[in-house]
């Protein structure tokens, strides 16, 4: 084999790699672009029972059930439409009615959201700046979002 | 007094490293031994100073003087002793301080055992290693002064975050550090030998075993952090891409594949430009790191905004050497000559995949940390790329590779035979497909993923043992000759033995946590039992207790296996006052290589408390291989070829080459 092929495997070796890394990561980023989805996103997208996604919008006043074994039930609402939510664990310290949160899980057949995690509003996780715009247009947004989120204690970038 | 002598020494240091920047590249072109040998004896001074100025600031913690800042801040006096130690870099300015100290150690070990580097590289090699030095230092002076002190000294200080009172603080850091400022070192190397244009396989000789301390210490400080976020933040989650974690991957990547192009360069003196880009990126990498960290950016981009000096400053440092380094490549790689051929199968050619692919994985991380972070600074949107992300990029590019991995050492230099090394992996090819088998029957068609991986898993671990079998002969020849045999083999390929098998017990500790992974979080009372993963846990009682700086809840748990009593646990939940914070004490119980992990959520008006109570299968295997790959690197690094030392460049060097041909 001479230089020139040798260098041609080679380069054309790095490139396939590099093709296959650069589908990979346009791919994975698809499905990640959106951070959530408000309820009437999510009825508009008509999202399958069983696929995964982040479901975001405001916890309904009065609507939090707590049940058996940390079993809990809530509503979360963009103002324009509202779905029921069920999850099972520890809600997050800063979890309460007619607070932002974002969940992740899926509907299940009878359309209520099953979630797995619940991450509050003003957990390092805050509001992005699309869906603050969205609720003051529709009305629900709350003087107190305007505040800079807290400066989180930087645990991680002082440990590491 | 002494916080002003700190920092007097800091500021000696500084002028220390900027004569040591400037008189030995003069020395060099000059050819002036005098002056070359100025960089010898600043380097050991400057160690000196910057050991004193660090050992001020640790008088200062340990003594709790909070006239000054950086300790009033960060400790308290009733904190205990080790933390009052180990808090000294659990804080921004102290951390820095740590940094350039180590900087400065790497740089006085060059300049203490180089005497067989030719006398201008040496030159070279410690006037960058002070370029780095003196924008560090320049750094912690205008803008992180850990000395400052307050004017109306306070009589108590506000304690240091609760998270990092642990024994994770002492090991964690100072490891990771020893890691990504040790790539310093090749860094070095690299533009030195750019801007002599030239470079040989003595050139990687030199560099290899630096490039090695530094991985082993990047590897085991990866691995005590992931640790110490497993047991300390209460999730059981022992690897979350957090942007902070993927800092410290992305060198530790970058530095892997250094390593293995740079043994291609010593044996065949090929790969040199690539060799030398790797080395520039690594140490890149690291000071991306340090600014990912260092800058504030990580928790939002608009804590930048409201302390712009710092980030900016790091910001400088970082476009600097990056930039410049690599314009200097641009500008000089031509100028090295073009090394040794070799075919696309062989020892060589597996090295260049290894290279591709780890550096390739690096680059997926790269955009999944930064890509965020770019997007939040052009458009305002946030957006989160985590686990799934990596779980579709970096898995399936890392996949490949593992498969590879005993192809490697299989393969002979220049041209090697693919179908004889594939023969020779037969047994190891067996073995894991009936690992796989037994696993997907054993598990009754749980999902086929999992005894796949673990499949896989196993031939990178009895790949790794094939080689030695080989070469030692075992099970053909005599049981006495094969232990001489082994005896007489380089440590190196020993080495390469265990960081291969480790790489491959980690991926069974990983798949098996992620998969068979039970748990079960639960409103608890005492009495109560619940099970999990085949273990009844039983909350006893729930005690108050006082600590030095804190009261803490402590909860005590019996952990039964049919019905007999193996363990007590006592997790806890502490209230620090000082902070207004409290932490989550896990309690862990190791059966073999699986622990059941317990924490505690809230205590809830009734009495009773939430519990996280998980069963996590051969989880402990997760940094077992690590460890395994770090004892690998150390053997490596006592091998025969880098005790005794590089031979002279040029001449030697070729008699070398011909007898390692010969071997």
């Amino acid at each position: 084999m001479t230089r020139k092929q040798r260098r041609l495997t080679l380069i054309g070796g790095s490139l396939a790699v590099l093709a296959v890394a650069a589908a990979l990561v346009l791919n994975a980023l698809r499905d990640s672009i959106l951070f959530f989805s408000t309820p009437t996103m999510a009825a508009e997208k008509h999202i399958q029972p069983g696929q995964r996604f982040r479901l975001g919008g405001m916890v309904r006043e009065g609507s939090l059930v707590r049940g058996e074994q940390l079993k809990v039930k809530f509503d979360v609402t963009d103002g324009n439409s509202t779905l029921p939510v069920t999850y099972q664990g520890i809600l997050p310290d800063l979890f309460r009615e007619g607070q932002g949160i974002v969940s992740e899980g899926a509907l299940d057949a009878q359309g209520v959201f099953k979630a797995d995690t619940v991450l509050a509003k003003h957990d390092e996780n805050y509001m992005p700046k699309n869906v603050a715009e969205e609720l003051k247009k529709t009305g629900h947004w709350k003087d107190d979002y305007d505040r800079k989120p807290q400066k989180a204690p930087s645990v991680q970038g002082a440990a590491k | 007094m002494i916080a002003e002598a700190g920092h007097y020494a800091l500021v000696l240091a500084l002028v220390l490293a900027l004569i040591q920047s400037v008189v030995p590249v003069i020395g060099a072109r000059l050819r002036d031994p005098a002056l070359m040998n100025v960089a010898r004896s600043t380097a050991l001074t400057q160690f000196a100073f910057t050991a004193v100025s660090f050992t001020a600031l640790t008088w200062l913690h340990v003594t709790s003087d909070f006239s000054v800042t950086n300790v009033f801040e960060n400790s308290h006096s009733l904190k205990p002793m080790i933390y009052k130690l180990t808090g000294v870099w659990g804080n921004h300015e102290g951390s820095m301080l740590l940094w350039v100290l180590i900087l400065a150690l790497f740089g006085a070990l060059v300049a203490a055992f180089g005497n067989n580097l030719p006398r201008s590289l040496r030159a070279h090699v410690l006037a960058v290693q002070a370029w780095v030095g003196t924008a560090f230092y320049l750094f912690i002076l205008a803008t992180s002064n850990p000395f400052a002190r307050i004017a109306n000294p306070p009589m108590e200080g506000r304690d240091l975050n609760p998270i990092l009172q642990d024994i994770g603080l002492a090991i964690h850091p100072p490891m990771l550090y020893l890691g990504y400022v040790g790539f310093s070192i090749s860094f070095s190397f690299a533009v030195a030998a750019l801007l002599e244009g030239r470079i040989d396989a003595a050139w990687a000789r030199w560099v290899r075993p630096w490039t090695l301390t530094a991985w082993i210490f990047l590897t085991l400080g990866i691995a005590m952090g992931s640790y110490w976020a497993y047991y300390e933040l209460g999730w059981g989650g022992w690897w979350f891409w957090d942007p902070v974690e993927n800092a410290s991957l992305m060198p530790w990547l970058a530095g892997t594949a250094l390593l293995h192009s740079a043994v291609v360069m010593e044996k065949r003196d090929a790969l040199k430009v690539w060799t030398v880009l790797l080395a520039i990126l690594t140490f890149s990498l690291s000071l991306l790191g340090t600014f990912l960290v260092r800058s504030g950016v990580l928790t939002s981009v608009h804590t930048f905004a409201s302390d712009p000096s710092r980030g900016v400053f790091i910001l400088m440092i970082l476009c600097l050497f990056i930039g410049g380094s690599l314009s200097l490549y641009a500008w000089r790689a031509t100028t090295l000559k073009q090394g040794g051929l070799f075919a696309p199968i062989s020892r060589e050619g597996a090295l260049v995949l290894n290279n591709l692919l780890l550096t390739t994985a690096c680059a997926t991380v790269f955009v999944g940390t930064l890509y965020p972070l770019a997007l939040e600074v052009l458009t305002g949107d946030k957006i989160s790329v985590g686990a799934p992300f990596f779980n579709l990029t970096f898995a399936p590019l890392f996949l490949p590779l593992m498969i590879a991995v005993p192809f490697g050492p299989l393969l002979a230099w220049k041209r090697g035979d693919i179908v004889g090394a594939s023969q020779r992996l037969t047994a190891a090819g067996i073995v894991a497909l009936v690992t796989m088998a037994v696993l997907w029957a054993w598990t009754k068609g749980g999902g086929a993923f999992a005894p796949l991986m673990i499949g896989i898993a196993v031939f990178v671990v009895i790949g790794a043992m094939t080689d030695i079998v080989e070469r030692t002969q075992l099970f053909r020849a005599p049981l006495t000759t094969s232990l001489h045999r082994a005896r007489g083999l380089p440590r190196s390929t020993w080495g390469s033995a265990f960081a291969h098998a480790g790489l491959g017990i980690a991926l069974i500790g990983i798949v098996c946590e992620t998969t068979w992974n039970s748990e079960s979080i639960a409103s608890m009372n005492p009495k109560d039992v619940v099970t999990v993963g085949g273990y009844q846990v039983r909350l006893d009682d729930v005690t108050q207790q006082q600590g030095p700086n804190y009261r803490e809840a402590i909860s005590h748990f019996t952990v039964m296996l049919d019905g007999k009593t193996i363990g007590i646990l006592s997790p806890s939940k502490r209230d620090f006052a000082t902070r207004n914070m409290s932490t989550t004490e896990a309690a862990l119980l190791t059966r073999g290589a699986s622990q059941v992990y317990i924490s505690l959520g809230d205590a809830h008006a009734d009495g009773s408390i939430a519990v996280r109570i998980y069963h996590k299968p051969m989880v402990l295997l997760i940094w077992f291989g690590p460890v395994l790959m770090a004892f690998g690197g150390l053997l490596s690094l006592t091998d025969r070829r880098l005790r005794v030392g590089a031979p002279k460049p040029a001449k030697a060097g070729k008699k070398a080459g011909a007898l390692q041909a010969a071997e």
